[in-house]
Order: structure tokens, then C-alpha cells, then sequence
């Protein structure tokens, strides 16, 4: 689905991430672990298109996106949530949840200001599905709140689902179970097991948290500055001495 | 009675501006300090057709209305993917570079002394030459400009233009082609200040550089804020209620020499106070519900 | 060949005073990461204090007026940060521009109702000009290059070789960490503005003295600082001392080629040309400067 080769990223003096290579099969749940700083979010900006590489190719569905802006990426089928949670604060959770849905037919200037009948119907249409997510995320009394009023947890689960409504092929988590309480944590799991299982997706997540990675993931990629040092099951990879060195040699 | 017409069509100009700085600023959140070269634009270019050229006024109304869009959109290719601060600063730039264009290019503009005996508007040649007649026109204009403004905001396309103003990055994170949204809100904002440019030209029967003063722009400005940003209706109320206010400073008596620059120095600290404790503005955004 | 040493000599004389408006321009921003839109308002209230000192009322030699001036427009420029604009530090980017701009809208009409909208003068009595070569100097120009020369030395100085300056820069580069260092961010912005502010009107009185006096000057010092920051490079302190000298001097060979009603447009055109052409100016670094929406 995903394929990385030999992807590098400077700035200035520095080698963020250094020749890079992996590939994430579909229908996976895809860990991608390392201390701090080892180039985890530059990869997932790469990957996305908001950073240019210095080097190497991605490729996604076999067809070649180094290079693109991110809109062109997420129209492919990637879709992606942030680190620290980006959800429009000052627009209410439905309303975050429509700018998702691609190729609206009311997005068009023109087809929007008339309002013609195409695009009421997808309004309908886009609604609807939007709480049926919301519903499955427990979120559907929060739909007329601003989302810059829900907790944290709540954000989160709203990105994610928001990031569900491009209907992606792809979905990358940007530590999905940071900044959340452990209680909580199952329940965002759940939902990350029920997309791959129900649904078909792929999953690609960067995680800090080593029990979620354990649980969760079906491959992982290890980093450590900016290089891959070890990738394989959950199993094999925390029995590697040089991920253990990695993680407690800082 | 005949002030209060007056002041009438002014609110309707000036409404249509405050709507079309609101469609840029309050809705696409850019920064647009030059709308005063727009507006100048819009005014120059119909004055210019209709008055040296013989244009029927409609048409000429058009043309101001096409150039200034057009001059939006040259604009906006390089300077739509500026981060706000240094947008603004471009974008007025921009917009005293395009005065200084009126004041020095005289053989075009006749420079400071400014371009006399524009023709009235007419339509299908029944001629708008008193102030309530012209007033009917404005008005109907700016209804016109409020519904379309409207319409935008209530589309999907404006609530797109509502999240590359909250947070670009997320936006284009949703697969939406932001530099094109704001493209769009910018040559429509644009067009619509060459369209009040233009109503103002055909009013006035005169225009000078003078009128199109970064002033101005700032003027708008604070009224779009006190209306609330992205709240089309606020804006054209707090229009009018500024131009109450700065009708009632020039009555208070005192010399024009003071006068205007007292003006500036009260609003001045007025948009300071709201800067501080109503960034949003006065009247908050109504929240869309989809029932 | 002689109209063209001339016009350079006029030029970097301009420049000179450019460049002092810039160099305190461009401390604020280095701190502030903001651009403060009322520094050319400043700077004109400096130079109408000056002129209110020394020639409309307490009749003070100039030299006196021109530090007197300094040190209340520094107070005025801490007043203004204090009133104005750290309410809005956490605020967004674009209310702290809105707010610096109405700034100088008030500063600018308080001054035209204290002051009237007429253009003033200092009149100096005229004195006799020296020659070198083909070109001649004014005593005027020679103690405004000079005073101009003097101040970014002072200002060299401060930076370098003082606590203070060491505090600035600290606060400049990571005021969190600066902060946890013990320093007091909000005395140490107080300062820059003093600092900045007394900069300006020392830019403003020579601007004056070189030219003349009217109240939207402010406005054109504003935009020609800005744009001597921008070409030299976001902040780079001493890249925007370069860069008022090139526009200063870009102006006055400017108007060998075009009419000189242009020449104020000149400074903008140069602005949003480097904005366009290349963001990080001469001396900067584009992902520094932040300028391109990512």
C-alpha cells in the first residue's frame, strides 16, 4: 500500500531522517516506534506532502507521490491526524466532520453559492454518515458543540473520525494515545482494531506508548536517529538488543 | 432630509465594501489591506470608460468590476501564500502603490486634480441623477452583494473557506486545495469592492486619489470587527453605525482641520479596545446547524 | 558621472537614517517575532518633539531637543507595548498587526491635531557646503551620517558588551529559557521598545532635519524600515542596517531614471519584491523567517 525508499530529510545541518525504507502491506496495523527525535513525525510529514524530502521516493498504491502537496496526497486516500490534536476549534463538531468527505459537490464555488439540488442531497447524505460516526465514536451529543469545547480525548476521537470521512484507503495516527487517560486508551484501540478488521484499512502509527504497540500492531519499523535500525513482529523487535539499547542507551 | 439620503447611499457603498473586506478577511482570513486600490480600481476604471469614452454606464460599471477582479487575481497568485502578517503588508503595499498610480499618472487620471463630470448611471436609459433615485439603485446593489456574500458563507465551499481560516495546515490535511479557496474569496472580494468603486464613481460625479486612502481600508476595517468577523449583516449595520458616528463628529462643530483627524484618533482607539477584548468581534459567528 | 556621485552621497545619507529606523525596527521583531507597525509613528513623533523643543517653544539647542526627544518617545514606545500591545502577546499574529497599525493611525492624528498637518521645517541657518571631489556636503548631512554612524555603534555596544544586551539576545533567542534563567522577559521587552523607540526618534529628527516634517511621514518611515528589515533579512539586526543603505541609496539614483513623484514607491516595490523573489532577504533564512504558508 505504502512504500518508502531510501527517504531522507535534512535541515540545515541536521539528518532528520536517514535512507529510509519500508513498506506497509494493506490491511495491516503498521507500528512505527522510536525515542524522541528519531524522525518518526518528519516521515509522517514527508509521507503526507507537508515536508519536501532531500532524498528518496514514496510510493503509495504503486503510483509515485514524492513531491505532491497534501491535498493531491489525501485525494489519493491517505489520510492523517496530528501529534498535538488539530481539530477547527471554532467550528462546531458536525461542521468538522463535512470538511471531510472529498470531491463535495458544493465545494465548487459556482455549484455551492446555487445551491442546487446535487449538492443538498450530498449535504444530506454527508450528515447522515456523519453521525453514524459519531455515533460508533460516542461522540453524537456533542454534534452543535465547538469542537474547542470537548476534552481532549474527545478532540482526538473527533480528528480520527474526521480523518474517516475522506473515506481513505490509509489512515496514519500520529500518537493516537498520547495526552489520553489509560482508561480511555482501550476504547480509541478498539476503534483503530475495528478498522482494520471490519472495514479494510490500513493502518500506519506512530506510538511512544510500548504496551499500545505491543497490543496493537501486526509489523513494526523501530528509528533511531533518523535511521531504521530493526523492523519486525511486536515479539521480535522488543527482544532486539539494539532497540533495547536504543530505548534505554539515551 | 437630503443629508440622510446621503448618508444612505454612503452606508450602501460602504456596505458593499464591508461586505467584500468581510468575504476576504472574515471568511478566508486574508488580510487584505489594499482594498482601497480596489475600490479605486472599480471607480476609475467605470469613470474613465463612461466619461472619456462614451461607455454606457452599465457596461463601464462591468468593467470596473472585471479589472478589479482581475487585478486580484495577479495579485493573489504570488501573494495568497503569505503568512498573514507579511500578506498584509504586501497587500498594502500594494495598495499605495496603486494610489500613488492614480495621483501620477496623470495624463490617465489627471492625477490630484481628480476626474470631473462622470456621468450619471442609467438604466436602460432612464437616468439615476437624483440622490433617492440613485439610493434605490444602491440599495437594491447592495442586497444583491449581501444575499450572494450570503450564499457563499452558507455553502460548503464557505465553510472550506472557514477552515483554511482556522487552521490552513488542517485543511489541506482534508485534501482541500486551499490556495485556490483563498484565490477564489480574494478575486470575488475583489471584484465586489470594484463593484462599490464603481456606484461610488457614478454617485459622486468626481473622484480623486484622495478618497482612496489607506484610511479607508482601515475604516472598514473596524467595522467588519464590530459587526463581527465573517457576520455579513454586522458588517453592514456597523458600517452604518460608523458613518452615524462620523457624520455626528463633523457636525460637533468643530474645524475640518481637527475634525478628521479627531476621527481618526477616536477610531483609532476604538479598534485598539476591540483588538483586546473582542478579537473575534462584537457579535460572535452563529453556529450552522444541520437539521 | 558627477550627478551620479552626488545622487550616491544624498543616498547614503537617506540610508543612513533609514538604516538607524530599522535597526530598532528589527530589535523589536527579534524579540517579538511581531512587526510593529506604529515604529515609523514613533519616530515621527521623535522628530516633532525634537522640533517642538528646539524651535516652536522652549527654544533649546538642537543637540538637546534631539536627546530630550529620544528619551520621551522611549517612554511613549514603552507606554504604548505596555497598553497596547502585551495584552495580545498570546493573542493570534494578526490581532497584534491590526492593533500596531491603529497605533499609528492615533499616534499620527494626535500629532496632526497638536501639531496641525502643515510641513515644517527646522531651517537651520544655511551654511556653507563642502566640497570633495564633485560632490557636495551640507554640515547638516555630514552630523546626520555621523549621528546615524554613532548610534548603531552605541547600539553595537549595548548589544555586545552589556548585561543588558546579553539579556536581549537571550530573550531573543529562547525566552522561555531565558526566563528559567532568571531574566524578566516583561522588563527586558519594556527595554527594547525603550531602546527601539529612542532609536526611532532619533531616525525621525534626522529625517527631518535631512528633509522636513509632516505628519504622515510616519507612515513612509513605517514601510522604507520595513522594507530595509525585509531586504536585509529577517532577524539579522545588522542586515538591516544594509539594507536601508541600499534603499536609501536606490532612491535618490532611482530618481535619475524615473520621475521623481515615484520615489517613495520605490521602497515598496523593492519590499514586495524581495517578499516574492526571495523571502529571507540577503542576510536571513527562509524557514526562519516563516514568511511562506506552509
Amino acid at each position: 500500500m505504502l512504500r518508502i525508499e531510501n527517504l531522507s530529510k535534512d535541515f540545515g545541518g541536521l539528518r532528520a531522517v536517514d535512507h529510509c525504507s519500508f513498506e506497509v502491506p494493506a490491511g495491516t496495523i503498521f507500528g512505527l516506534i522510536g525515542p524522541n527525535g528519531s524522525g518518526k513525525s518528519t516521515i509522517f510529514n514527508l509521507v503526507t506532502g507537508f515536508l519536501l524530502p532531500t532524498e528518496g521516493e514514496i510510493y503509495f498504491k504503486g503510483e509515485r507521490i514524492t513531491g505532491w502537496p497534501p491535498y493531491a496526497i489525501v485525494r489519493k486516500g491517505i489520510a492523517r491526524t496530528f501529534q498535538l490534536v488539530r481539530v477547527f476549534r471554532n467550528m462546531t463538531v458536525m461542521e468538522n466532520m463535512l470538511m471531510g468527505p472529498k470531491h463535495q459537490a458544493g465545494e465548487n464555488f459556482v455549484a455551492g453559492v446555487l445551491n442546487l439540488p446535487a449538492v443538498r442531497r450530498q449535504e444530506r447524505e454527508n450528515v447522515r454518515k456523519a453521525r453514524e460516526l459519531l455515533a460508533i465514536m460516542g461522540l453524537e451529543r456533542f454534534e452543535n458543540e465547538y469542537a474547542g469545547n470537548l476534552s481532549y480525548a474527545e478532540q482526538k476521537l473527533v480528528e480520527i473520525a474526521r480523518a474517516l470521512m475522506t473515506d481513505p484507503d490509509f489512515l496514519m495516527l500520529d500518537e493516537p494515545a498520547s495526552g489520553i487517560n489509560p482508561t480511555l486508551v482501550e476504547n480509541i484501540l478498539q476503534h483503530i482494531r475495528r478498522l482494520r478488521d471490519e472495514h479494510g484499512k490500513t493502518i500506519l502509527l506512530v506510538e511512544h506508548d510500548m504496551n499500545v504497540v505491543m497490543n496493537l500492531c501486526d509489523w513494526i519499523v523501530v528509528l533511531n536517529y533518523g535511521q531504521k535500525i530493526c523492523e519486525g513482529t511486536p515479539e521480535t523487535v522488543s527482544c532486539d538488543p539494539r532497540v533495547i539499547d536504543a530505548y534505554l542507551g539515551v | 432630509m437630503e443629508i440622510a439620503v446621503h448618508l444612505l447611499v454612503l452606508i450602501t457603498i460602504y456596505g458593499i465594501l464591508a461586505i467584500s473586506l468581510n468575504l476576504m478577511v472574515g471568511m478566508a482570513g486574508l488580510f487584505n489591506l489594499g482594498l482601497a486600490a480596489f475600490y479605486g480600481i472599480g471607480a476609475y476604471t467605470s469613470a474613465i470608460l463612461s466619461r472619456n469614452f462614451g461607455v454606457p454606464v452599465g457596461l463601464s460599471l462591468l468593467a470596473g468590476v472585471a479589472l478589479s477582479a482581475l487585478i486580484g487575481f495577479i495579485i493573489g497568485l504570488p501573494t495568497v501564500k503569505l503568512v498573514g502578517d507579511y500578506l498584509a503588508v504586501v497587500t498594502m503595499g500594494l495598495g499605495e502603490i496603486t494610489r500613488a498610480v492614480f495621483k501620477n499618472w496623470v495624463p490617465v487620471t489627471r492625477g490630484p486634480m481628480g476626474l470631473p463630470g462622470i456621468p450619471h448611471m442609467s438604466l436602460f436609459g432612464f437616468k439615476l441623477d437624483t440622490a433617492p433615485l440613485f439610493l434605490a439603485f444602491s440599495f437594491v446593489m447592495i442586497a444583491i452583494s449581501f444575499i450572494f456574500v450570503e450564499r457563499i458563507r452558507l455553502s460548503p465551499f464557505g465553510r472550506v473557506l472557514r477552515g483554511v481560516r482556522e487552521d490552513e495546515m488542517g485543511a489541506q490535511a482534508l485534501g482541500k486545495n486551499t490556495y485556490w479557496y483563498k484565490m477564489i474569496a480574494l478575486v470575488v472580494g475583489s471584484g465586489l469592492a470594484g463593484l462599490a468603486g464603481g456606484l461610488f464613481a457614478h454617485y459622486m460625479s468626481f473622484i480623486d486619489p484622495s478618497s482612496f486612502v489607506m484610511w479607508l481600508t482601515f475604516f472598514i476595517f473596524l467595522a467588519i470587527m464590530m459587526g463581527g468577523l465573517g457576520n455579513n449583516l454586522g458588517a453592514v449595520v456597523a458600517t452604518g453605525v460608523l458613518m452615524v458616528l462620523r457624520e455626528g463628529l463633523r457636525f460637533a462643530g468643530l474645524p475640518p482641520a481637527v475634525a478628521a483627524p479627531l476621527q481618526q484618533l477616536i477610531f483609532g482607539i476604538l479598534l485598539i479596545i476591540m483588538t483586546i477584548f473582542a478579537p473575534r468581534g462584537l457579535i460572535p459567528e452563529q453556529k450552522p446547524r444541520y437539521d | 558621472m558627477d550627478i551620479f556621485a552626488q545622487l550616491l552621497v544624498n543616498g547614503l545619507i537617506a540610508g543612513g537614517t533609514y538604516a538607524l529606523a530599522a535597526v530598532g525596527y528589527s530589535m523589536v521583531y527579534s524579540i517579538l517575532k511581531f512587526i510593529n507597525f506604529a515604529h515609523g509613528s514613533i519616530a515621527m513623533v521623535g522628530a516633532y518633539i525634537t522640533f517642538f523643543l528646539a524651535i516652536q517653544s522652549l527654544h533649546l539647542p538642537l543637540p538637546a531637543a534631539f536627546f530630550l526627544s529620544m528619551l520621551l518617545t522611549a517612554l511613549l514606545g514603552i507606554s504604548v507595548e505596555r497598553i497596547a500591545y502585551r495584552p495580545l502577546r498570546r493573542a493570534p499574529k494578526l490581532s497584534t498587526l491590526t492593533t500596531a497599525i491603529a497605533v499609528s493611525f492615533v499616534l499620527d492624528a494626535a500629532v496632526m491635531i497638536l501639531m496641525g498637518a502643515d510641513i515644517k521645517t527646522f531651517s537651520l541657518p544655511v551654511m556653507q557646503g563642502y566640497s570633495i571631489g564633485p560632490v557636495l556636503i551640507t554640515p547638516v548631512q555630514i552630523i546626520i551620517i555621523g549621528a546615524s554612524f554613532f548610534f548603531m555603534l552605541l547600539l553595537y555596544i549595548l548589544l555586545t558588551r552589556t548585561k543588558l544586551g546579553k539579556a536581549i539576545r537571550a530573550v531573543a533567542d529562547d525566552p522561555s529559557l531565558a526566563e528559567a534563567s532568571g531574566i524578566n522577559a516583561n522588563v527586558i521587552i519594556a527595554a527594547v521598545f525603550g531602546i527601539g523607540s529612542a532609536l526611532a526618534a532619533a531616525a525621525g529628527s534626522l529625517i527631518g532635519l535631512d528633509t522636513n516634517l509632516q505628519p504622515t511621514m510616519g507612515f513612509l518611515i513605517t514601510i522604507k524600515a520595513f522594507a530595509a528589515v525585509v531586504l536585509g533579512g529577517l532577524g539579522s539586526v545588522y542586515g538591516a542596517i544594509v539594507g536601508g543603505f541600499i534603499i536609501g541609496i536606490v532612491e535618490n539614483l532611482g530618481v535619475w531614471v524615473i520621475p521623481p513623484v515615484w520615489k517613495d514607491t520605490i521602497a515598496y516595490g523593492i519590499l514586495i519584491l524581495v517578499l516574492f523573489v526571495r523571502p529571507a532577504g540577503l542576510f536571513g533564512s527562509v524557514e526562519q523567517a516563516g514568511v511562506l504558508q506552509q
